[in-house]
């Protein structure tokens, strides 16, 4: 018959018991916290359906990483408290070994794999549902908005070191300055003409590559009028960091006086394009 | 130990100041700023030209600008001092040979006085099939195939494509500076300054003989086909 094996701290608390109990009141707090007061501020915001549904989902990743953060720091500052070494003791004394907890391992296992295959589940959903999550969906979009055919087609082309914008739908006119009707859903078609670029508006929510021979689509509709920030988000080059410039969503009145103006203002320069396509490639080389 | 102990911080010092050098060196290894030449009037006169070749170390075969300085001497820079909210009278010397828009966006002269810019041939600048002949020939839009290079400063919305040399033209300058008998193309405008800042300013043609789409080396380099200005 062999010994009890010696234990240590017999008359210890039940850490076990009490370590669960704030943890679960730290994460009773802390999972609304996240959601009504962290929330509001967690970007991109609510200008777009895009950005909402963004940030629906970045909510939801924070509020279900609440139990996984206060795990580790309810159990640190526990450990820190609770098991902090005696400067009386002169040896430090270990606890027994733990060789396999089946019901810890399987409760580990399934919360895992519920966690992971539900945000897939979440993802996948949001991804092709509706209009997509505002990125680029290449030539042939799987989630189109219910709306799409009605949409405003807006070419977004990247070139070293400026953004341009091509309107199919007023003759093909093409400016540097990029202004959009709110309410009404748009098609993004995102191109270069020379390296890969990536065309990020920020507070639209909308990030597309832009390929050189590749037509990029992304869909928007945008809810408020004002502004927001367009940036190249793929480094290319020398003055990739200047590659930006201020977009503009005003009232649709605002919106088809201001492109007739625009048509008009660039007739001349206009019929010196080429003809609206929805690729291009880095014409012309040196040659001289 | 404690010898262990100095060799480790000297070690560390030894490398920090290696950095600093680094960094203090690259600083100031940049191109240096070159004024505009002020009139009496108050508006300022900025004097440039552009070659296909530099024709000097390190790259002698990258194209690039150059600027006058108030001496009347050229000098290889890209980083120019105008003042602020003032009349900038430009004139660009362009020896380079055409290559051709890939936007014909920036086909059209931008920002400046009047949203024209007046081209002239010298020489047989202008000599080939299809090319236009100018002769101060005020233009609000350039034909796309014609440039060589553009002027452009994107966040002042100033842009000028700068007609090229006919490739068939018989003195074409293959280092600068270059004197004005070889054939090239006077380009000259007006714009005014904003506030004080400094603003970028790039060549928007695929001009950079032997480089991916026609976009690295001298594209990509302060000095050459990139630079500033600096507004005060």
């Amino acid at each position: 018959m062999s010994a009890a094996p010696e234990t240590v701290g017999r008359d210890e608390p039940h850490h076990g018991r009490n370590f669960a109990i704030i943890w679960a009141v730290a994460t009773a707090i802390m999972v609304p916290v996240s959601i009504w007061v962290i929330g509001p501020h967690i970007p991109p915001g609510s200008l777009t359906d895009d950005t909402r549904a963004q940030h629906a989902l970045d909510v939801a990743l924070t509020a279900l990483s609440m139990p996984v953060l206060m795990l580790v720091w309810v159990y640190l500052a526990y450990a820190v408290i609770n098991f902090r070494s005696d400067p009386a003791s002169e040896t430090i004394v270990d606890g027994p070994p733990i060789r396999g907890n089946s019901r810890i391992q399987a409760t580990w296992l399934i919360v895992s794999a519920v966690v992971v295959i539900g945000l897939a589940a979440y993802g996948t959903v949001d991804l092709l549902t509706e209009n997509g999550a505002g990125g680029g969906q290449g030539s042939n979009p799987l989630a189109k908005p219910s709306d799409a055919k009605s949409a405003l087609q807006v070419q977004v082309i990247g070139q070293q070191w400026l953004w341009t914008f091509r309107y199919p739908g007023y003759g093909g006119v093409e400016t540097a300055q990029l202004m959009l009707p709110v309410n009404r859903e748009i098609e993004f078609h995102v191109t270069s003409l020379d390296v890969v670029h990536s065309f990020w508006a920020i507070e639209l929510g909308v990030k597309a590559d832009a390929v050189p021979g590749a037509d990029n689509i992304a869909y928007v509709k945008i809810f408020r009028k004002g502004s927001f920030q367009v940036r190249c988000d793929e480094l290319c080059g020398l003055w990739h960091g200047h590659m930006n410039t201020t977009g503009h969503i005003v009232s649709g009145a605002k919106f088809d006086s201001w492109i007739h103006a625009t048509a008009t203002k660039y007739a001349a320069v206009t019929k010196t394009l080429p003809k609206y396509s929805l690729t291009y490639y880095p014409t012309p080389t040196r040659n001289g | 130990m404690r010898v262990r102990l100095l060799a480790v911080v000297a070690t560390f010092a030894a490398l920090i100041a290696l950095v600093a050098v680094y960094v203090v060196y690259f600083l100031e290894s940049g191109p240096p700023a070159v004024a505009a030449v002020i009139n009496r009037d108050g508006s300022a006169n900025l004097t440039l030209q552009v070659v296909g070749a530099y024709g000097q170390h390190p790259f002698p075969d990258w194209v690039s600008y150059l600027v006058k300085d108030p001496s009347g001497k050229w000098r290889h820079t890209t980083i120019w001092k105008l003042p602020a909210h003032t009349l900038v009278h430009v004139t660009i010397y362009q020896f380079d040979t055409q290559t051709g828009l890939r936007n014909n966006f920036l086909a059209e002269i931008r920002g400046t006085v009047g949203g024209v810019a007046d081209y002239t041939d010298v020489g047989d600048a202008g000599k080939g099939s299809g090319l236009a002949n100018y002769d101060n020939t005020p233009l609000s839009v350039l034909p796309p195939a014609e440039p060589a290079h553009t002027f452009t400063v994107p966040d002042l919305d100033l842009s000028v494509p700068l007609v090229g040399v006919s490739a068939t033209a018989n003195n074409i300058c293959s280092a600068s500076p270059c004197a004005m008998s070889y054939a090239h193309n006077t380009i000259a405008f007006s714009f005014r300054t904003p506030g004080a800042g400094t603003y970028r300013w790039q060549c928007f043609v695929p001009c950079a003989l032997g480089f991916l789409y026609g976009f690295g080396g001298p594209m990509q380099t302060i000095g050459y086909m990139d630079g500033l200005l600096e507004v005060a």
